[in-house]
């Protein structure tokens, strides 16, 4: 039997609007309810202040980028200290392309937000079952 | 008026400690001292972002750690920044030893209680190093 690697989810956790809130929720919920035994993650300020042993996370782990904003925090650090993320997620432009205004406080998600929450983080499920399976 | 002091939280996403220190940044921005602080990514901070950098080499920091390896101050140090005050979860919890926080996506209601408690402790620094700067 083929042991499927792990996939890594990495958020950027923007404290600067509700995206940042709502990248780090999605993940969370793809991580803890729908992909709980396939999935890992890392903190990104600590991928980017580690030493090697951070930095080998995604060089290990098939990794999902999951930015906020246009900006791609995470999608940026995994590539520039390991190598391209297997997959990347733009949760602004995802909003856009659906044609919803992101959540308005990033302190605490809505019933709105939530809800956007869990539909990208079915996205991620998505994104990782397709990635375990070319693994 | 005096610039804000800007608060900057790990963010940590492992544990819950990150999710709280995270709370309690946006409590005080949001609704204790709004106006009076602000905060910026801090992983746009150590991707080098020079907005990012020339706002943290001239205002006065506040870090917020969840855990011992300390991302934000250290992140905030090697970005040029001085750490003028340094709040840390786990100085919260070895005073609350009856609040164990679980979760990490919704704060549980312990991990509200610290949040609360953290935001006062940093409302309290904000207003020290706003006394000192008038």
């Amino acid at each position: 039997m083929k042991i499927k690697p792990k996939v890594g989810v990495v958020s950027c956790s923007g404290e600067c609007c509700s995206l940042g809130t709502l990248s780090r929720v999605a993940t969370r919920i793809a991580l803890e309810e729908l992909r709980p035994d396939q999935t890992v993650t890392i903190c990104l300020p600590l991928f980017l202040a580690g030493e090697t042993e951070e930095h080998d996370f995604a060089k290990v782990f098939p990794t999902i980028a999951v930015d906020g904003c246009g900006k791609l925090c995470a999608k940026k650090a995994i590539t520039k200290y390991s190598k391209e993320p297997a997959a990347c997620f733009d949760i602004e432009a995802l909003l856009k392309e659906w044609g919803v205004e992101p959540p308005r406080n990033r302190r605490v998600l809505d019933v709105n937000g939530v809800e956007m929450a869990r539909r990208v983080a079915e996205l991620l499920a998505d994104k990782v079952d397709e990635i375990q399976e070319v693994a | 008026m005096t610039k804000p002091i800007l608060v900057i939280p790990c963010s940590g996403i492992g544990k819950p400690f990150g999710s709280i220190s995270r709370d309690a940044t946006f409590l005080v921005c949001d609704e204790l001292r709004p106006g009076k602080v602000d905060t910026l990514c801090l992983s746009l901070l150590v991707m080098g972002d020079a907005e990012a950098r020339s706002r943290v080499a001239s205002s006065k920091c506040i870090t917020v750690d969840g855990c011992p390896l300390e991302c934000s101050k250290n992140n905030v140090e090697r970005s040029g920044g001085k750490v003028a005050a340094q709040c840390r979860v786990m100085d919260l919890l070895r005073e609350n030893r009856g609040l164990k926080p679980r979760t990490v996506t919704f704060l549980d209601e312990d991990g509200e209680k610290l949040s609360k408690q953290l935001a006062e402790r940093i409302a309290a620094k904000v207003d020290e190093l706003m006394e000192e700067a008038e």
